[in-house]
C-alpha cells in the first residue's frame, strides 16, 4: 500500500517488522548523552530555549477558568523581573478550557494545544473521538494531542490503531497533530518503536511520549527510542516530524540532556519550538532559577518565582 | 510552509583542569623500593601528543639497570614474597587499589596527557578498570587453592611484564595484580610513549608499603625490553604489544624454561545480522572501532554487514559519524582524541593511502582537527574485499573497513580468514544465532550485542597471531603459577 502524505508518496512497511531495540545498548548510549558537559554560553542558550519549547500544562479534572487563565498570564509572563526571556511555546489545557485558554493568549504567539480523543485512557468509540477533536479545533485549538487506543495496540491491532489516527488527523484540519503513545503503558521499547512508526505514517504531526498520567513517562531512554524513530522516518521518507517528551521532566538538568539528545540525534534542525516541545508543568520554574542563579551567582528563593 | 531554520547550538569548552597534577621533570627508575638514576645517563622526553608539549624527562634503562631490577625482584622474591603469607599479599594488593582509587582523578588526567586518549575515558573506563583488577585480584591472594581444588599452588618467581601504550595503566594493573595476588615479584617496564602512570603507579606502590624489590618500573625503548626477555633470571614474561616484537620474544625464549603470556594484535570482525537492533549495533560499532582512537587490539577493525541491511547501516553509521567530537581529548566532550605518536599516525595515514590506493572508497565527517598535535577523523572504507590490504592487516587506529555478506556461514568464513584470532562481535536479536557463530568463531573473546566490554572477572586473551594465554579472571591466574 503506498499513501500521499504532504505531496510526498511512500509505501507503508510492515509494522510487526519494526526495528527491534537493545534496551541495554539504549541506556548505554543514554548514558553517554548525560556526561556531556553543559556549560556557560551552552548552558545559558539551551536554558532559554527550553523555555520556549514548553507546552505550559493544566490537565486535571478540577481544571476552571480562572486557574486556566492564570496559567495563559504566566505563560506571557514567566518572570518579568528578567526582561528579554521568551514565551512558552504553548498551553495544554482540556477541550472544555480551550475557548478561555484562546482569549487569554490571543496575540500573544502562544498557541493553545488541546487534549483528545478521550484523554488520558482513550477508552470511547471513535465517533466522539473525533466529535471531541472537532470540537477542541472549533473552539480555536491550534494544535490537538490525541492518544492512542493501548488496547487495541497491544492485542496486536496495528491496523486500528493506524486507522484512528489517520482519521483523528482529518479531523485537525489546520490543527497540528501529537500523537501520544502513552508509553508507560506500552512497557518495551520495541512497542515504542513499533507505536512511533504506525503514529507517523499515519500523518502524526508530532509523536509525544505521555499523558503525564501514567508513570514511567517520558524516560531518556523511551525519549531516544522516538528520537531515532523520528530520523528514521525523515530518511525514509524526507518528512520532518516534531517530539514531545512529557511527564516527569521537572528539572534543567533534564531538559538539557534532552537538548542533547536532539542535537546528537537529528540534529538543529530540530531545536526550535516548532519540531520539539516540552510538557510540562514544573519545568519551567526551574529553568528560571537556574537562569537567575547563572546571571547572579547566587540562588534565589522559589517565593519570588509565581508557581502557577 | 514556514522556511526550516536550523539552530547552532555547539558546546562550549569544558575542559578538565590539569591544575592539580603535579609532575616531576625528570623520572628515574624505581628498582628495590628506591628510586634510582639510570646508569646509562640517557632520558628520553615523553610529550603529549594532543600538542606535541614535553611532559617529562624518563629515563632510558640499559641492560645494566634490568639486571639491578631483576636482582632486586629476586631478592624480594626469595627472602620476603614468597614467605608472606597470602593474606597479607591480599593486605598490600588492597591497599595499591584503594590509594589508586582515591588518586583517580590525578591518574585519569596523566593518563589522557600523556597517551592521547579522551578524559572520558580514562575517567570512566582505564582508571576504574585498573582499581578494579587490583581488588579483583587482591579476593584471590588467599584462594588460590580453590582456585586450582586439589593441587599445590606455587608462584613462579620473578615475572618481566613488558605493557603497551594503549592502555599504559590499565595493562600495567592486569598484569602486576595477579602475579603479586599468585606470589611472584615484578619488573616491569612501561611503553617508550607513555611511561607516566607507571611511574606513578610506582609511587603508590610505595606509599603502600610494599617491601622493596617486589615490584619494580624500569623505563626505556624496545632494547629495555629486550634486555628483561633475555635475562636468565627471568622465570615468566607477560608482554602485551605487537605480533611482530611477539614473534621475537617467541624466539628469544624457546628452549629456556621461561614461560610466557602474549597479547598481541588482532583484526576482528563485527559481524552484524539482518535481525539485530541496528541502532544499537551502529552504537556498537563505533564503540568498537572508534573506542581509543582505534589503538585497541581487540577492536571490531573489521565491520560485516547482512547485504539486506547493509545500505541502512552505512547510512546510520555515516549519520552518527557526523555527531561525533573529535578535538582536545581533555575536554569532557571530546569522543575521539589524539592518535598517541607521530610514527602511529604515520603508519595510520600510510595505510589510509593503501586503502584509496587499492580502490577503496572513503568516508571521513566533515571535522576540523586541532592543529598542533597528531589527530585522525574517524574513517570508513567500503568497497574492500578479503584480498584488500587493509581488511588484512591490523591498522591500529580509527579506520574501519565494511564488508558484506549473504549468509551467516559466509560471514563466519571471512570472520575467520585471518591471521589473528583476538575478538569478534555478533549483532542479532536471536539467543541461537549468537550460539551458533559463537561456537564457530574462532576468536578468543567473542562479544554479543555489545563491544569492547572489559572485566577483570573476565578472561582475556587471543587464538593463532594474537598471542596465548589468557589474562584476567580465574584463567589469569594459571599464567602466574607452578601447580603440583
Amino acid at each position: 500500500m503506498s499513501i500521499l502524505k504532504k505531496n510526498k508518496t511512500f509505501s507503508i512497511p510492515d509494522f510487526t517488522q519494526s526495528p527491534c531495540i537493545d534496551k541495554v545498548g539504549v541506556e548505554e548510549r543514554v548514558a553517554r548523552f548525560q556526561t556531556r558537559s553543559i556549560k556557560s554560553t551552552t548552558k545559558m542558550q539551551g536554558l532559554k530555549m527550553i523555555l520556549n519549547m514548553i507546552d505550559l500544562t493544566t490537565l486535571e479534572g478540577k481544571d476552571t477558568p480562572g486557574k486556566v487563565k492564570q496559567m495563559c498570564f504566566k505563560a506571557q509572563h514567566l518572570h518579568d523581573v528578567h526582561p528579554g526571556l521568551p514565551n512558552v511555546a504553548a498551553v495544554c489545557v482540556y477541550p472544555s478550557m480551550v475557548e478561555t485558554a484562546v482569549k487569554a493568549v490571543e496575540g500573544s504567539g502562544v498557541n493553545v494545544a488541546s487534549v483528545s480523543t478521550a484523554f488520558p485512557s482513550g477508552q470511547a468509540p471513535l465517533d466522539i473521538k473525533i466529535r471531541d477533536t472537532k470540537f477542541a479545533v472549533s473552539q480555536g485549538a491550534d494544535e490537538i494531542d490525541m492518544v492512542i487506543s493501548r488496547g487495541k495496540f497491544l492485542s496486536g491491532e496495528y491496523n486500528y490503531v493506524f486507522d484512528e489516527i489517520a482519521t483523528i488527523k482529518e479531523a485537525c484540519g489546520k490543527a497540528r497533530l501529537k500523537v501520544i503513545l502513552e508509553t508507560g503503558e506500552l512497557v518495551t521499547l520495541d512497542n515504542v518503536r513499533r507505536a512511533s512508526d504506525i503514529a507517523m505514517y499515519a500523518g502524526a504531526d508530532f509523536i509525544k511520549t505521555s499523558t503525564g498520567k501514567i508513570q514511567p513517562a517520558a524516560t531518556l531512554q523511551v525519549t531516544y527510542t522516538m528520537l531515532e524513530a523520528i530520523r528514521d522516518f525523515k530518511l525514509a521518507t524526507g518528512i520532518q516530524i516534531g517530539m514531545k517528551p512529557a511527564g516527569g521532566i521537572s528539572n534543567s538538568k533534564l531538559a538539557l540532556h534532552n537538548l542533547v539528545m536532539v542535537k546528537e540525534v537529528l540534529g538543529g534542525e530540530w531545536l526550535t519550538n516548532e519540531w520539539f516541545r516540552f510538557g510540562a508543568s514544573s519545568l519551567a520554574n526551574d529553568v528560571l532559577m537556574q537562569i537567575m542563579k547563572a546571571e547572579t551567582g547566587i540562588y534565589q528563593s522559589a517565593d519570588y518565582f509565581s508557581k502557577d | 510552509m514556514k522556511k526550516n531554520k536550523k539552530i547552532t547550538w555547539d558546546y562550549s569548552p569544558a575542559p578538565e583542569s590539569a591544575a592539580h597534577i603535579n609532575l616531576k621533570k625528570k623520572y628515574v627508575l624505581y628498582i628495590d623500593g628506591k628510586w634510582v638514576k639510570p646508569s646509562s645517563g640517557k632520558y628520553f622526553k615523553t610529550i603529549n601528543p594532543a600538542n606535541n608539549e614535553t611532559l617529562a624527562e624518563i629515563a632510558y634503562a640499559n641492560e645494566k639497570d634490568v639486571d639491578k631490577a631483576i636482582k632486586a625482584a629476586r631478592k624480594a622474591y626469595d627472602t620476603v614474597w614468597s614467605k608472606t603469607t597470602p593474606s597479607e599479599r591480599a593486605k598490600y594488593i588492597y591497599r595499591i587499589a584503594r590509594l589508586m582509587q582515591e588518586r583517580a582523578r590525578e591518574f585519569a588526567v596523566i593518563e589522557t596527557l600523556d597517551a592521547g586518549k579522551v578524559i572520558r575515558e580514562s575517567r570512566d573506563i582505564d582508571i576504574p578498570l585498573a582499581c578494579n583488577h587490583f581488588f579483583y585480584y587482591a579476593g584471590w591472594a588467599d584462594k588460590l587453592e580453590y582456585a586450582f581444588p586439589n593441587r599445590k599452588v606455587e608462584p613462579v618467581g620473578v615475572a618481566g611484564q613488558i605493557t603497551p601504550w594503549n592502555f599504559p595503566l590499565l595493562m600495567a594493573a592486569w598484569k602486576i595484580a595477579p602475579a603479586l595476588a599468585t606470589g611472584n615479584t615484578v619488573v616491569l617496564k612501561p611503553a617508550e610513549t607513555t611511561p607516566l602512570t607507571a611511574l606513578k603507579l610506582a609511587e603508590i606502590i610505595h606509599d603502600a608499603g610494599l617491601p622493596p624489590g617486589v615490584v619494580n618500573i624500569v623505563t626505556g625503548y624496545g632494547d629495555t625490553g629486550a634486555a628483561i626477555v633475555e635475562h636468565d633470571d627471568v622465570d615468566k614474561i607477560a608482554f602485551t604489544g605487537s605480533t611482530r616484537v611477539g614473534k621475537i620474544i617467541q624466539k628469544t625464549i624457546a628452549g629456556t624454561d621461561k614461560k610466557a603470556t602474549l597479547e598481541l594484535g588482532g583484526k576482528s570482525a563485527n559481524i552484524i545480522l539482518e535481525d539485530a537492533p541496528l541502532d544499537q549495533a551502529v552504537e556498537g560499532i563505533v564503540n568498537g572501532i572508534f573506542f581509543n582512537q582505534g589503538h585497541v587490539c581487540c577492536a571490531g577493525s573489521r565491520l560485516f554487514i547482512q547485504e539486506s541491511v547493509a545500505e541502512k547501516v552505512i547510512d546510520k553509521l555515516k549519520h552518527r559519524l557526523n555527531s561525533l567530537i573529535i578535538g582536545d581529548p581533555m575536554d569532557k566532550n571530546t569522543d575521539i582524541g589524539a592518535v598517541n605518536s607521530k610514527m602511529q599516525l604515520d603508519s595510520i595515514n600510510k595505510y589510509i593511502k593503501i586503502g584509496l590506493e587499492e580502490g577503496a572508497t572513503m568516508y571521513q565527517p566533515e571535522c576540523t582537527l586541532p592543529k598542533n598535535g597528531y589527530y585522525c577523523p574517524p574513517t570508513l572504507f567500503t568497497d574492500v574485499a578479503q584480498s584488500s590490504t587493509i581488511v588484512q592487516e591490523e591498522i591500529f587506529g580509527p579506520v574501519l573497513t565494511i564488508q558484506t555478506f549473504r549468509t551467516v556461514d559466509e560471514a563466519i568464513q571471512k570472520a575467520n580468514n585471518t591471521p589473528y584470532g583476538l575478538a569478534a562481535g555478533i549483532w542479532t536479536d536471536k539467543g541461537s544465532r549468537i550460539f551458533n557463530l559463537a561456537t564457530k568463531l574462532n576468536a578468543g573473546v567473542i562479544w554479543a550485542n555489545t563491544y569492547n566490554k572489559f572485566d577483570p572477572t573476565s578472561p582475556f586473551g587471543g587464538f593463532k597471531e594474537s598471542g596465548f594465554g589468557r589474562e584476567g579472571g580465574l584463567h589469569g591466574l594459571s599464567a602466574y603459577v607452578k601447580l603440583k
